[in-house]
Order: C-alpha cells, then sequence, then structure tokens
C-alpha cells in the first residue's frame, strides 16, 4: 500500500489554515504578519485543539494549542473558552460596564474577539449559554472587584487560566437540567487539557503555558542561520523544578509515591492541566458527582477510578507560567506546537526548517550578469533551477505544514523521504497512535520592519 | 556594460546643433548631476513652456514650432531624452486596435523615416516590418481584425500562415502558432535620437532649450496659467504644457490648483545580447509574440527582447525625484517567464551571450490609452504623458495633434478616447492607480474581447441600489468609475467564468439579455440609469435661458415641464455632449448627459457661462439615482404608485413633472428612456431610492416586472438607430450627418454655437452620414459578432467604419451603426453624401476579415415595431417626419 504524493499532501493539507493580518496597499502596521497552523491527528478523534483570535477591545492577538487527553472534551471547551476569559481579564473597567449595560438591556454586545478558525475548528453550540453565563458571572466578579489598576497581561492570563479551571470544576459539581449539557460538563471536568497561549501586542509577547506543549521563537542570528529560544518550561517529570514545586505542595510522607515511571502520581504524564478533576476532587466529592451523575458516567470504570496513593488532593493545576519577550528585529517567529512535534524534533531543527522556509525567496542572492559570460541558455537553466528550488520549499503553502511533512517524514539526513511519509500517514488508526501522537502546530510570523521601528 | 549602453544610445553628432541649444555641449562628457553653470538665463517670459525633454515634450516644440509658434521654451530636469525615451525599445508599430491610435502611429511612422534627411540627426531609422504571432485562433481573430482597419487606412498588413512567418524571420518556432500578421512598414529608430532631431530641428525653428532645469510648479490664476516656477526662476508664460512622463502625475499636483493626470509607473525589462556568431540583420522584422508576452527586434546584430509580464511590478508610488530612475536593478528571476518565452519562440538563440537586463520604467494609465489635452480647472494648461510604453510609436502622432491643439483651438481628428477630460479626480488616487496599472501592464498582451471589463479598481461610485441589485444576480461593468449593470442573472443559472467567456463569437449572456429586452418590449423593466451626469442649471432672470439658448443648438425657450433633446455644439456644428434639458421652472434646467460627460461638459459650460453670480451652475449627479421604467406596462406601474394618471392625455412624451410616487415626494418623472420604447425615468433624491425602487418592484409585480441592464438597453437604442455621444457621435459629427436636423432650431431668434456650420451644412450637403446596418447573411450563432471600428464597403470600395453593433431581438439580426463617406474614386476627397448615395449602393461590413452583406437604412424600422399601443407616445417621432 504506497500513498502518491497527491494523496499524501491533501492528508497533509486536510486541516491546514492561513491568515495574513490585512494590511492596506502593502503596508501592515501590526507587529505580526501572520500566522499558519496545521493539525495531524494520530488519535481518532483527533485530541489536540487550536485557537486563534484578534482581541477587539484591546490591542493584541491570541494563539494557542491544547493537547487533550483521556478524550477531547476539555481541550474542545478550553480551545473555546479560554480566550474570551483573558480577553476579559484585559478589559478595563469601563468596557466591562458596557458590555454588561448591553447584556442587561438586551442591546447588542461589543464584540471582544475576532476568531480566525478553520472550517473544522468548531464551536460547541448547546453549551454556548452555559459558556456565556459563567463567563458572565466572571466579568461582574471583576466590576465589583475594580481594582482601578491597569491590566497586567501576565495576571490577566494566569487569572484568566485559573478562573476557567475553576468555572469548569463548579459547572460539573453544580450539574445542569439539560441531560445532554449535563453528561458534556462532566466529559470536559473529567478529562484534561494542556494550553500552551501566546498574548502578542507590539513588542509584547507573553506565553502562558500549562502543561506539556512548547513555544519556541526563531531568532535569525546576524550570519543568516538560525536558533531557537524557549518561551515556555514544559510541565512534566523532566523539568525538575516542577518535581521540585509538586513535592513541596504535599506531605514528605507521599514524596515517593508523588511522581512515579516519570508521571504524575504513576499516572498523569503532564504536572499541570485544565479538567483532570480525579487529580484535584477530594475522594468525597468525586464519589458524590460520580454517584448522581448519568449512568454513562457510572459506567466508566476511568472516571469511577481514584488514583492510587491519593490523600492530600489537588495534586495538579491549571496555573500558567507566564514568561515575556521583548520582541527584537531579529525575533522572526514563534512556534507553538503539541508535544507531538517535539517528540519527533529537536527545537534548533524546528527553528532551522521553519526559518529557511520563510524565508526561502529571498535567501537567494539575486542574479547579477555583471562582466561574466553568460548565455541565454544558461542564464534560463539557472533561472529555472532556482525556481525548481523555491517550488519544492513552496510545495507548502503553509510553515505548519512544512514542518508536519519534516516531522512526520524526515530520514535519518534530516531530509524528507517520501516513502517514509506515505508509510507513516496510510498507518491505520489503531496503530497510528503507537508510532506518533497527534501533532498540532501553529507559527507565528512577526513583522520585522514594525518591530524595528519601535 | 549599462555605461557603454548609455553611449551606445547617445552617439549623436552634437555640434549640428543651433546654438541656442544651451547647456547640452557642456555637459554631454559626463554622466554624474553634479551643478554646472549654465551658459545663459531663463528667459522671463514665453508664450509656451514645456515640460520633458522626451519624446512627447520635444514632438509638442517641434510641432508647435513648425505651425508658427516661435516663443517657446522647453525645460528639461536631466538631460534631453534621458528618462523614459533614452531606455524604450525604439520599435515604432502602427498595428493598434483603436483608430486614433493607429492614426497616431502611421503618422509618427512617416514623421520619423524622413526626420535624418529633414534635421541631419541620424536616427536609426529602419524600415524592418513587424510580424505579429497568433498561438490561437482568438489571437488570430484579434489580429485580422486589426489587419482589416489597416488595410482601410492604406497601410499595407496582411495575415500570412506559419510557414510565411519564417521565410521573413529565420529564427522563429512555428510549431505552436496558428498564424501571423505581418506589418511591412513598421520600423525601428534609436528613440533617444528621434527625440533629439525633433529637438534639434524645434530648436532651428527659434525654440528655446534648457536642460538642467527642473519645474517645481506652475502658476494658476483665474483659472489661466500665468508661469512657471523652476529651480533657476520664473518664466511668464500663457500655455504650459506638462510632458512630464512618469512625473506628470507629481507635477500636475504640485500646484496650488491640481491638475489630475491619472498614470503610475511599472518597472518594465528588457533584455539585450551581443551579436550572434552570424551577426542578425539590421532589417530583420521584429517579433511580437503577445500569448508569450514578449517582442523581439535586432539590435546592434544581437537582439532585444522585452515583453509585459503578468505580475507587473508598480514603483515610484509615493513619488520619487528622478535619480532614482538610474539605480533601478535588475531582477532576473522577475524576468524568467518572458526568458523562457523567448527561448521557446527562437530556441536557436540559446547560445547567445547576454549583455544586459535593462530595467526602464514605462507609465500606464487607467484605460491604457495615452492622457492629452487641457486641464479643465486650468485653462491653458496642457498635457501629454501616460504612452503606456508606446511613446515612440505614438509621440510623433501625439505631439502633432497636441500642437493643433493649442493652435487651433482642437485637433484635426476626433481625440476624445485620449483627452485628459475623460479623466476626474476620481480617478487620481495613488492606491486605485497602483492597483489598476498592475492590471494594465499585462492586458497589452491579453487577448481583448468584445465587451471586456476592467477588474481593479471598482466599486468605487455605486447607486444606493447596488447591493439590492448585486443580490438578484446583477452583473457589472464600470463607467467613469460607476458600476452599471450589465444584466442580471437568472437564479439557478450559472455562467462562465470570466477566463472561459471570451469569445469573438455569440456570448454566453445572449438569451439572458433577450429575456430582458423581451420583457421590456412587452411588459415593463427597471434600469438603474443614476450614472448618467446631472446638471442643474438656474438664474435669477433670464441668464440661464439665455446662455443655454447660446450654446445649445435646439430651442429651449419650451413651457415649463417639456424635455428637450439637444446637442451641445462646437464652432464647427460638431456635438461636444448630446443632451436632455428639462425645463423645471422659468428660470432653472435640468440636465442629463452621458456618463464620461461629468469633466468635459462641466469645464466647457464653466468657460463659456457668463461670469455671473446670479447664474449657477451645479453637479448633482450624486444627489439623484435614476431609474428607467421601460415597456408599456411603465404607465401602469406608475399611475398605481402615483395615484395619478399617466396616459397620454395627462403625460405627453418628452415631459418632465415632480410627483409623488409611493411614500416619497419630490420625484422628478420624465417620459423618455433613452431607447425609443414607451416609459419614464424616475430621478430620485437618493435617500428615497430604495424605497421608490421596492414600491416599483412590489407594484410592478403584476404587470412582469424585472430588472434589466445596460446591455437590454444597448440592443434596444441601437435597433432603433438611437445614436449615443461617445460612441457614435463626436466633437466632428454634426447634428445633420446623424439625421438629427428636428433636433436643430436653425431660426430660433439668436444665434448659437455651431449655428454657422449647420446653416452651411444645410446649403451644400453633409460629408458623411450617419447609416443603419442590418447584418444579411450572418449566422448568429456560427459567425463572428460585429463590435465597432468594423470597415464598412459600398460596392466593395471603403466609405467609412462602424461606431457600435447589436444584435436586434426583435429584427433577429445584427445591427451595425456607422458611417458613410463618399470618397472620389480618383483623388480620395471626401464629397457630398446624398440619400441617394446611401441607398444606392451595395453594403458590406468587414468582420475580422469576413464580409457580410448590409442593408443600408437611413430611418429605423417604424412597421416592425407594432408593439407600441399608441403611436403618439413615441418618444423620436421626429425621425418619421423627415
Amino acid at each position: 500500500f504506497y500513498l502518491t504524493p497527491p494523496q499524501v499532501n491533501s492528508i497533509l493539507k486536510a486541516n491546514e489554515y492561513s491568515f495574513k493580518v490585512p494590511e492596506f496597499d502593502g503596508k501592515n502596521v501590526s507587529s505580526v504578519l501572520g500566522f499558519d497552523s496545521n493539525q495531524l491527528p494520530a488519535n481518532a478523534p483527533i485530541e489536540d485543539r487550536r485557537s486563534a483570535a484578534t482581541c477587539l477591545q484591546t490591542r493584541g492577538m491570541l494563539l494557542g494549542v491544547f493537547d487533550g487527553h483521556a478524550g477531547c472534551a476539555c481541550a474542545q471547551a478550553v480551545s473555546e473558552r479560554l480566550f474570551y476569559y483573558i480577553a476579559v481579564s484585559l478589559l478595563p473597567h469601563e468596557t466591562l460596564l458596557e458590555i454588561e449595560n448591553a447584556v442587561e438591556s438586551g442591546r447588542a454586545l461589543l464584540p471582544i474577539l475576532q476568531w480566525h478558525k478553520h472550517p473544522n475548528d468548531y464551536f460547541s453550540k448547546e453549551a454556548s449559554k452555559l459558556y456565556f453565563n459563567s463567563l458572565r458571572t466572571y466579568w461582574q466578579e471583576l466590576i465589583d472587584l475594580n481594582s482601578g489598576e491597569t491590566t497586567d497581561v501576565r495576571e490577566a492570563l494566569i487569572n484568566a487560566f485559573k478562573r476557567l479551571d475553576n468555572d469548569i470544576s463548579l459547572e460539573a459539581q453544580v450539574g445542569d437540567p439539560n441531560s445532554f449539557l449535563n453528561y458534556l460538563v462532566l466529559r470536559v471536568a473529567f478529562s484534561g487539557a494542556t494550553a500552551c497561549v501566546a498574548h502578542v501586542d507590539g513588542v509584547d509577547l507573553h506565553v502562558a503555558n500549562t502543561g506539556d506543549s512548547r513555544a519556541m521563537l526563531g531568532v535569525q542570528e546576524e550570519d543568516g542561520s538560525w536558533s531557537a529560544v524557549n518561551l515556555s518550561y514544559d510541565h512534566n517529570a523532566q523539568n525538575e523544578h516542577e518535581v521540585e514545586r509538586v513535592k513541596m505542595e504535599h506531605p514528605k510522607s507521599e514524596e515517593k509515591s508523588l511522581v512515579k515511571q516519570d508521571r504524575l502520581l504513576g499516572l498523569l504524564m503532564p504536572f499541570r492541566a485544565f479538567g483532570d478533576v480525579k487529580f484535584k476532587w477530594s475522594i468525597e466529592l468525586q464519589k458524590r458527582v460520580v454517584e448522581s451523575g448519568p449512568d454513562q458516567l457510572n459506567d466508566n470504570e476511568y472516571t469511577k477510578f481514584i488514583p492510587p496513593n491519593y490523600y492530600t488532593p489537588p495534586y495538579l493545576t491549571a496555573e500558567p507560567e507566564v514568561i515575556h519577550h521583548r520582541l527584537r528585529p531579529q525575533d522572526k517567529f514563534l512556534v507553538l506546537a503539541t508535544d507531538g512535534l517535539w517528540e519527533t524534533m529537536h527545537r534548533q531543527d524546528v527553528a532551522r526548517i521553519v526559518g529557511e522556509y520563510l524565508t526561502g525567496v529571498h535567501h537567494q542572492q539575486p542574479i547579477a550578469v555583471g562582466g561574466y559570460k553568460v548565455t541565454l541558455g544558461q542564464m534560463h537553466g539557472l533561472l529555472t533551477e532556482r525556481r525548481a528550488r523555491i517550488s519544492s520549499v513552496f510545495e507548502d503553502q503553509n510553515a505548519a505544514t512544512h514542518l508536519i511533512r519534516h516531522a512526520v517524514g524526515n530520514n535519518e539526513f534530516g531530509t524528507v523521504d517520501h516513502e517514509r511519509l506515505s508509510k507513516m500517514l496510510s498507518l491505520p488508526e489503531e496503530l497510528a497512535r503507537m508510532y506518533r501522537d497527534d501533532i498540532t502546530i501553529i507559527v507565528v510570523q512577526f513583522n520585522s520592519h514594525v518591530i524595528g521601528a519601535y | 556594460a549599462a555605461r557603454m549602453f548609455l553611449r551606445l544610445l547617445s552617439d549623436i553628432q552634437w555640434r549640428a546643433a543651433n546654438p541656442k541649444w544651451r547647456g547640452i555641449t557642456s555637459s554631454r562628457r559626463s554622466t554624474s548631476t553634479t551643478a554646472e553653470p549654465h551658459p545663459v538665463s531663463l528667459p522671463a517670459q514665453a508664450q509656451v513652456v514645456i515640460c520633458g525633454g522626451g519624446i512627447t515634450g520635444t514632438s509638442v516644440a517641434y510641432h508647435l514650432s513648425k505651425m508658427g509658434w516661435k516663443d517657446i521654451v522647453l525645460l528639461e530636469q536631466g538631460r534631453l531624452a534621458a528618462g523614459t525615451t533614452r531606455f524604450c525599445a525604439g520599435i515604432v508599430s502602427t498595428a493598434r486596435p483603436m483608430s486614433i491610435e493607429l492614426k497616431m502611429a502611421h503618422y509618427s511612422n512617416k514623421l520619423y523615416e524622413q526626420l535624418e534627411q529633414e534635421t541631419g540627426v541620424p536616427t536609426g531609422y529602419t524600415k524592418t516590418g513587424s510580424i505579429s504571432l497568433a498561438q490561437t485562433q482568438d489571437r488570430l481573430i484579434s489580429l485580422k481584425r486589426i489587419a482589416s482597419s489597416l488595410n482601410v487606412m492604406g497601410i499595407p498588413c496582411e495575415i500570412i500562415t506559419p510557414k510565411e512567418a519564417v521565410q521573413l524571420h529565420p529564427l522563429i518556432n512555428i510549431h505552436d502558432l496558428v498564424g501571423a500578421m505581418y506589418v511591412p512598414e513598421d520600423a525601428l529608430v534609436t528613440s533617444a535620437n528621434v527625440s533629439l532631431a525633433l529637438a534639434t530641428a524645434a530648436s532651428r525653428n527659434g525654440v528655446q532649450i534648457h536642460e538642467r532645469t527642473s519645474v517645481s510648479h506652475v502658476t494658476v490664476q483665474k483659472g489661466r496659467v500665468t508661469g512657471v516656477e523652476t529651480d533657476r526662476g520664473r518664466i511668464q508664460c500663457q500655455y504650459f504644457v506638462n510632458c512630464a512622463g512618469q512625473w506628470a502625475y507629481e507635477l500636475g499636483h504640485s500646484g496650488e490648483e491640481p491638475v489630475h493626470i491619472p498614470l503610475h509607473a511599472c518597472e518594465h525589462f528588457y533584455l539585450l545580447t551581443h551579436p550572434l556568431a552570424e551577426p542578425l540583420s539590421s532589417s530583420l522584422p521584429t517579433v511580437v509574440d503577445p500569448d508569450g508576452r514578449i517582442y523581439v527586434r535586432n539590435w546592434q546584430g544581437g537582439i532585444l527582447s522585452g515583453g509585459f509580464e503578468k505580475n507587473p511590478k508598480p514603483l515610484f508610488t509615493e513619488g520619487r525625484n528622478q535619480l532614482e530612475i538610474q539605480n533601478l536593478q535588475e531582477d532576473w528571476d522577475h524576468f524568467a517567464p518572458l526568458l523562457s518565452a523567448l527561448l521557446r519562440r527562437m530556441p536557436g538563440l540559446e547560445a547567445l551571450q547576454i549583455m544586459q537586463l535593462v530595467n526602464c520604467p514605462e507609465s500606464f494609465t487607467p484605460d491604457m490609452r495615452c492622457i492629452m489635452g487641457e486641464s479643465p480647472t486650468a485653462q491653458g494648461y496642457f498635457v501629454l504623458a501616460g504612452m503606456n510604453s508606446a511613446g515612440i510609436s505614438y509621440g510623433g502622432g501625439a505631439g502633432k495633434y497636441l500642437a493643433e491643439w493649442m493652435v487651433n483651438g482642437y485637433p484635426s481628428d476626433n481625440v476624445w478616447p485620449l483627452d485628459l477630460k475623460r479623466f476626474g479626480t476620481l480617478q487620481s488616487s495613488r492606491t486605485f492607480l497602483r492597483h489598476r496599472v498592475m492590471e494594465v501592464m499585462p492586458l497589452m498582451y491579453d487577448l481583448k474581447v468584445p465587451r471586456w471589463d476592467f477588474q481593479t479598481g471598482r466599486q468605487l461610485r455605486t447607486s444606493p441600489l447596488y447591493d439590492r441589485l448585486d443580490a438578484q444576480g446583477a452583473r457589472w461593468m464600470e463607467k467613469h468609475g460607476f458600476e452599471r449593470v450589465k444584466y442580471f442573472v437568472p437564479p439557478g443559472k450559472d455562467l462562465l467564468d470570466l477566463d472561459h467567456s471570451k469569445t469573438f463569437y455569440k456570448p454566453d449572456w445572449f438569451d439572458i439579455v433577450g429575456a430582458e429586452v423581451k420583457c421590456c418590449k412587452e411588459a415593463v423593466c427597471v434600469i438603474d440609469m443614476s450614472s448618467f451626469t446631472k446638471f442643474e442649471i438656474s438664474s435669477t432672470g433670464d441668464q440661464a435661458l439665455e446662455s443655454l439658448q447660446y450654446l445649445f443648438s435646439n430651442d429651449l425657450d419650451v413651457p415649463v415641464g417639456h424635455v428637450v433633446h439637444t446637442g451641445m455644439l462646437n464652432e464647427k456644428g460638431g456635438y461636444e455632449n448630446d443632451c436632455s434639458i428639462a425645463r423645471l421652472s422659468k428660470r432653472s434646467f435640468f440636465m442629463i448627459s452621458p456618463t464620461d460627460q461629468q469633466v468635459h461638459c462641466w469645464a466647457w459650460l464653466k468657460n463659456r457661462l457668463p461670469d455671473d453670480s446670479n447664474l449657477t451652475l451645479e453637479d448633482v449627479t450624486w444627489k439623484y439615482t435614476a431609474l428607467n421604467l421601460i415597456g408599456p406596462r411603465a404607465v401602469d406601474v406608475l399611475s398605481e404608485l402615483s395615484y395619478a394618471p399617466m396616459t397620454a392625455e395627462h403625460f405627453p412624451s418628452l415631459f418632465c413633472k415632480e410627483m409623488s410616487v409611493g411614500y416619497a415626494n419630490g420625484i422628478r418623472v420624465m417620459s423618455i428612456t433613452h431607447t425609443g420604447e414607451p416609459g419614464f425615468v424616475l430621478y430620485i433624491p437618493i435617500e428615497y431610492a430604495l424605497h421608490v425602487y421596492n414600491e416599483v418592484m412590489n407594484m410592478g409585480q403584476k404587470y412582469g416586472i424585472r430588472n434589466a441592464g445596460y446591455y437590454a438597453l444597448r440592443s434596444l437604442r441601437i435597433e432603433k438607430f438611437f445614436a449615443f455621444w461617445g460612441q457614435d457621435l463626436d466633437a466632428f459629427t454634426t447634428p445633420m450627418e446623424c439625421g438629427r436636423e428636428f433636433q436643430v432650431k436653425l431660426e430660433k431668434g439668436m444665434d448659437f454655437v455651431g449655428q454657422e456650420a449647420l446653416l452651411e451644412q444645410k446649403q451644400n450637403g453633409v460629408y458623411k452620414r450617419f447609416t443603419m446596418f442590418i447584418l444579411e447573411d450572418h449566422d448568429t450563432d456560427m459567425d463572428l459578432w460585429p463590435w465597432w471600428g468594423e470597415p464598412i464597403f459600398r460596392n466593395g470600395r471603403y466609405v467609412g467604419k462602424t461606431t457600435s453593433s447589436a444584435y436586434s431581438y426583435t429584427l433577429e439580426r445584427h445591427v451595425c451603426l456607422g458611417f458613410v463617406h463618399n470618397f472620389d474614386e480618383k483623388t480620395g476627397e471626401e464629397l457630398v453624401v446624398t440619400t441617394d448615395f446611401i441607398n444606392q449602393g451595395e453594403y458590406e461590413i468587414d468582420i475580422a476579415g469576413q464580409r457580410f452583406q448590409a442593408k443600408a437604412k437611413l430611418y429605423p424600422f417604424s412597421s416592425l415595431f407594432t408593439q407600441r399601443r399608441r403611436k403618439d407616445e413615441v418618444e423620436l417621432s421626429g425621425y418619421q417626419r423627415e
């Protein structure tokens, strides 16, 4: 069984999406030129999610990747809701009041976000009312709190993450009279998701990370070569600080059982996550909710199962680590990706592949005949070769697709091997998960001219 | 290599130059721009100051001085012929689709041919001929159309087979060709030297030429040019000519009162090679391969080859100074597709060695036609620029026309298609120009089929009903920036996309427009005609009436509420405008003119109306939405909506009344339709437009109302023999020549412009006659469709060209309108055309080389149109009166 190159391309490109920041007559005043994103599923259905949106009431753009586990419900909910929580956290008091008054009097709301979505990126219609009410309660509290201080992005990100996780937990405890919704909120709470979110506003780049997805900055050195700068820390057993933190938060007696086989309580790979109430609620609460819940939940062995050595919950938090970076002209792009990418590729390779892709055309020196003896035929050959080189880079119109092609198809020499690519993509569903994980990538391209002018 | 190239082109006999020619001998050895002392200071005044020493500026100077104007100063910011003129390819090509362009190129060719003899300056003129290649049948058709018009002009031209092409030019690969066109008299010149020769001749005739002198701006007082400010002082002058090429836009905007000259530069590349092993003969024809987007000429034993690529690079959008023109880079990657096309066309050139890739910016205009004429706002401010990369081909002829315009008040031919006043401020946005020229440059070599439209720079001016109509399937075209409906695609029906609908044969909208026409004939249709230019003229006393009586040929002293069709004529009796004027009150008039008259008509009236504060002229185009209700049931729809009787007894034809329609009051209703069909035009204050439209559509439902577009209108007006200004009528056509004597009141008790000329024509007869032709043996499904510009043959001899054509769904035949002349068989002199002359001929129309029999008529078929309910409703009953 063998996939032809067009078949490979149609698989790779099925979920690709590109957004260019609108420009007027060749001029773009934003520090972001645009972004490319893509997903390649290994699970069926895929458990990764992605989001991108422009904040309309404040400046800035939000981009995020979300890696779900134990189902996709939590990742889906976070991908729909998190940016609203962040945007609301960033809003000044007057705007919050204005929005609240509009809702109160039934007027049209100011739009808060402009989403940039692939057609496959869906929003749950059924839960929108429920989600909206939770969000409204949040902004009402923010209005009551009115600190009067200008909103700090770092704080806003942390608050939004924590608040959303809290709402997910509460909604599951309260339940919903609608049985479909009731089941949905429970699935969201009992599944989990990591999140890696970037907020770009001018030269200020904030990355908030919870879990083991990763943000990486592509930097072009003076000699034209590419290097990678991490803008997030993985929250997993490989991160000593993270292991240290977990140990600090629990009695010494649990030290041995906290992290086993590089997993939290021997079960969970990421050390921070949304949802996963099994690692957050008390045993009593878990039992009460499961028993009063719908049958589907009650019959599910996973939800009924209580983690071993479960003494002092919560063991898990959704609180992100936030890194601020002031963009420089040499910072050309940002890659946000779930661990599916980072398992297969080193960040240095990622920086090089994306960097060369994005500058592919410009990298070639313009030809000048000068005093050389060149015939028309030679020049034609040279130009054809140059175009071929460019078009091989541009087989992909999307940097994220290009990266996935390398992640899945790279041979030992670091070049794409079509045979390997074909094999990897034609694996049957049940085998695919053994060889690769879901991969979700967003590549944000920065506008060096604008950044340089700051 | 670049420096050597410059030297090659500028190798010229300077010492022959007249000593009046300042600044040249001192600077010719240096290419730097450091200031050198100017030997002679500028004159304090002159009659004419020309800015720009390229081909256009020197040509204008040459022709003005030949016509006897001596007090002329030509200023050039750098050196003569140092801009685009120096770098351009030097091809003189007469194969142009538009008749006025063809005439200019033909004249240029003749002029350059004898220029060396006249001036002693070697111009490099070589008659090589040119071959235009066709890779497709459609391309061959377009070449055949050009060949037809060249032939009737007396310019040798033939359609040849690929094999014949290879005999003329052995390097051509003909495997993918279906045919070619050969124009043996096309030529090559060294373009900079042509310009220098013209300058030399002008200089001998007394023109002062000053190089290294920049014009900073032109001063205008009370609407007239008074002088020019330069970096070397001021020159007072009566006339200023802007020949600044790609800088013309900037220069136009530099003064206090901007003159809008819509053009924009694009980079243009061509390749120069070393000679072939066996150097190419300098008489080898130039090859144009439009499907490959390239041209190739012989150059110094090697070749010069460039083209018009699909993805042009516009530049200088923000405006730059001239120095940058020399720093433009070669861009081989950009040139690659053209190089591929070249090697595909001439594979034998593979081993030829490259000398240089030249980057030579050219300026382009929004409609691919050059810009000439006088500013509508500043009298004495003339322009000749925007040559769309054909500066050498047009330069001679264009300079002649402009000189005639300045000396005589108007050129010797109709140049309206090139007139600066076809544009207004609306075409001079930099963004618009940048986007439009990116479409225009590739269009140079794109196949142009009947009724093609520009795709960029659209949706600028729209009717308030635009979205409503668009949602109902409207397909749009554009006139003077205004979106107008071509036709409505019914729901569920799909038309071909733009590329696939290109055809010289029956178009895919044939049945759609047929249905709209049928509805106009049998029920009622609505056409949004808001784009028409609308002026109001009013006064406190009789000034408005008196002025209009003088400026218009028909009698406007009619009872209030009457509408008069009348021409706005020039001294020679020719139509400067053709309009309908309604007398709103004793002292105010409402005037409807074609869409593209907005600038021209305004300027014409402004310059001629007395300077009287009690007389006001207002452009109200934007204030009214116009809905044309065409058809026998229009009267029913309107009377139901207004509760007013609309029958002929109450609302006769050619009548205008303000009334209410639906809830909206103050709607100007006129019983005209611009088609000869019964109906009304409603002039609606724009805020009522949607309401009135909705009411009309709702009420019209029971009468079978539907939307229609301009294609239906065109079919209707052409089968009724209605002439349209800009298409059929121009400044060289009088009412007598198009059967409109009834629209002229020769004895209205006072003189009017053009009266004398008309009286003379009435006495002596006319020299051309507007005639209607019905194609007899033309198969609508199978044969090529006529467009306009097709030659007309009478008894086998050429007598004129068509000006418009349409399929008549009533006659089920094609109808062409055009002018018949009577050229003396021996001398070619124009003789009087009589009714008998028209009626006694056997006619043929030449469509792309194929002749179709045609029946000539001087009056429309009244008997065929029996659908009309009452004869007295006929709008132009005047036709039957004769």
